[in-house]
């Protein structure tokens, strides 16, 4: 799995696509991340680890404008997220995807109403095109054709995480935010997922962002990690950097009987 | 790199040349989702122009391609292949497994066959005539087993709740009297004040009192509290149970070897069955009260007379009828709202529709059970 990498160095010659400068986040008395710098480049798979309420999914929240930071600034496609009109924030919205860890799916309409609720917001689309469209949505995700008229409700946890990527996938977007997309897969299910993630990436030229503590995404489609701790980026690079760092939590994370085991599997 | 401004300002053009025996059209612009009125008449044209075969589609001056742009493409291709060959060129490497990704498949699954309006309406009514006949088995069936968990309790009393009863009588019961209070006082002085008016004209105003002390005693003071209990703790059942049930909670008692009738339902349904009587003995009174104040008000009859006469027209009996209903209303409330929580699937939306129809189940049977008792008070001349 470890081969099958692109062997590329990202920083080289590519546009920075969300740039994240000095940001503060906290909530009361407590500061979250003291001052954070962190670049996503454009076309990249950049796994995001960190230690449980490090702020992994705050981070994300933050760039998502979902949580005010405090400093800093954040750019996204060449835009700082603070001097956008409503207008042009909506603008901006239609060009990153989400999935949410527990899927986010609403749970009154069916997984091809879901996929549509963007589509119908956004963009003027005859109703045949929006119905072939959310299909070839459901089948680039490898769900089955029958999951279309179902409801969330009655979905397994691998089909959600399926349709929540369709549905952040509705608008050809240009980011896709992943909160931990393998977390309760099993790991063929989980190996799956990753595959679908690498080959979107590829077909769709997307820039994934994506939080996970899942060591065989980390080693199998990212192409850069950045690990976060003490509210900054302790370490960012391929998985080479990772492996080759001092730091106590990334000696620990890289280098534990878990890690070992990935490693003796993809190598 | 600034969001596609560039291209949105431009739009999607095709070109159509017709040399040399064949069809070349030449796609330019972004092909993507925000053009998607301009994409899909601009394909419509391409399939009507579209005379000579082979035809090619040139990708060379196609700015931006997203799915909606491949997909349309693809089908267009494959409604125009009956006429003849049509190919694609100068696509990209990203283009092309764009192009392959999309690829046109036939999404039309076979059709549902159609029913005329008369047999949907009367499958419906089938339909919900079987349901009810299910919920009348399943409530006697829950009846049954939670009158068997009450004897093991009452076999085993140290299985018995008490915290959790005293707790729920708090929340039906006790946190139920101001607003019950507030009901009853009002509807008391709105019928005596009716009646008085009413009654005037015959010159017998004093008989509103009967009127009041039998109404209020018999119906009225249980009708309310049973429908306000229903909709107040009714409704949190429901909610209750519903959300346990939903995150498994209700499983996570079975295993733990206690009984989910036992320790959630039994307790409830206790409070219920005390508290729902206790609360229509004080809703009778204020309603009394109320109808009081308006007769002193409106009808210049003295609290004194109110109180003589008042004794003078309802028995221990008039009172004994409004009581013995309460706990059966209790049980039906009770019921209706423990089956509708166990029947609580996965989604939200499912837990709202289930204390919708707890809440108007219980009101609608709180009705007719009262129907009832007054026909078999009547019959035995009670």
């Amino acid at each position: 799995m470890m081969l099958e990498r692109r062997p590329s160095d990202p920083t080289k010659n590519r546009d920075v696509i969300i740039s994240v400068r000095g940001v503060e986040v906290g909530f009361g008395e407590r500061t979250i991340l003291k001052g954070l710098d962190l670049d996503v480049y454009r076309g990249e798979i950049l796994g995001f680890v960190g230690g449980s309420g490090q702020g992994k999914s705050v981070l994300t929240r933050a760039i998502l404008g979902l949580v005010p930071k405090r400093a800093g600034t954040i750019q996204v496609l060449g835009q700082n997220l603070d001097d956008l009109s409503p207008e042009e924030r909506r603008q901006l919205e239609r060009h990153w995807g989400v999935l949410f860890q527990q899927g986010a799916l609403f749970s009154a309409l069916t997984v091809k109403q879901n996929i549509q609720v963007p589509m119908r917001e956004y963009l003027h689309l005859s109703d045949r095109l929006l119905d072939e469209l959310a299909m070839l949505k459901i089948e680039m995700v490898g769900l089955n054709p029958d999951a279309a008229d179902k409801l969330p409700s009655e979905l397994s946890g691998g089909m959600i995480k399926r349709a929540a990527l369709a549905r952040a996938l509705a608008l050809d977007p240009e980011i896709v935010f992943l909160d931990e997309p393998t977390s309760g897969l099993d790991p063929i299910g989980a190996g799956e997922f990753d595959d679908l993630i690498a080959t979107l990436q590829r077909t769709l030229g997307l820039t994934v962002f994506m939080v996970t503590h899942d060591l065989d995404s980390l080693y199998s489609v990212c192409d850069r990690i950045a690990a976060l701790g003490e509210g900054k980026i302790l370490a960012e690079g391929p998985i080479e950097v990772m492996l080759e760092s001092d730091h106590p939590w990334l000696r620990s994370y890289f280098h534990g009987k878990r890690a070992r085991a990935v490693m003796a599997g993809g190598a | 790199m600034i969001v596609a401004q560039g291209t949105l300002a431009r739009k999607p053009e095709v070109a159509i040349d017709r040399a040399g025996g064949q069809t070349t059209v030449r796609l330019s612009g972004p092909w993507t989702a925000p053009h998607a009125q301009t994409v899909e008449s601009l394909v419509q044209e391409i399939e009507t122009d579209a005379e000579a075969f082979p035809l090619v589609l040139d990708l060379s001056g196609v700015e931006r391609l997203d799915t909606l742009g491949a997909w349309t493409l693809n089908r267009t291709r494959h409604e125009m292949s009956g006429k003849g060959q049509v190919d694609f060129a100068n696509a990209t490497p990203e283009q092309k497994i764009l192009l392959d990704e999309a690829a046109f498949r036939d999404f039309q699954g076979p059709s549902k066959p159609r029913h005329s309006r008369v047999v949907d309406f009367l499958v419906d009514v089938g339909r919900s005539v079987a349901g009810a006949g299910r919920d009348m088995v399943g409530g006697v069936g829950f009846l049954g087993e939670l009158i068997a968990a009450l004897i093991r309790v009452i076999v085993h009393p140290r299985r018995f709740r008490g915290t959790a009863v005293i707790n729920q009588l708090e929340q039906i019961a006790y946190r139920g009297v101001p607003i019950i209070v507030l009901i009853s006082f009002l509807v008391g002085c709105i019928v005596s004040q009716q009646g008085i008016f009413q009654l005037v004209k015959f010159g017998a105003t004093p008989f509103v009192i009967d009127l009041i002390g039998i109404l209020v005693l018999r119906e009225l003071g249980v009708l309310l509290t049973s429908i306000m209990v229903a909709g107040r703790s009714g409704s949190a059942f429901t909610a209750e149970i519903g959300s346990m049930k939903m995150r498994e909670e209700i499983d996570a008692l079975r295993v733990m070897g206690l009984d989910p009738i036992e320790v959630l339902i039994v307790p409830r349904i206790m409070a219920l069955v005390i508290g729902l009587p206790l609360l229509t003995f004080i809703a009778s009174i204020a309603a009394l009260v109320g109808g009081g104040l308006t007769t002193w008000v409106y009808g210049d009859i003295s609290p004194d007379i109110f109180l003589n006469r008042l004794r003078a027209a309802v028995s221990l009996n008039t009172f004994l009828v409004g009581m013995i209903k309460a706990p059966f209303m209790a049980l039906v409330i009770g019921i209706i709202a423990t089956l509708e929580g166990l029947a609580v699937e996965g989604s939200a939306e499912s837990l709202g529709r289930h204390v919708t129809s707890s809440v108007v189940k219980a009101i609608f049977m709180v009705i007719v059970l009262d129907g009832v008792f007054a026909m078999f008070f009547a019959a035995i001349n009670y």
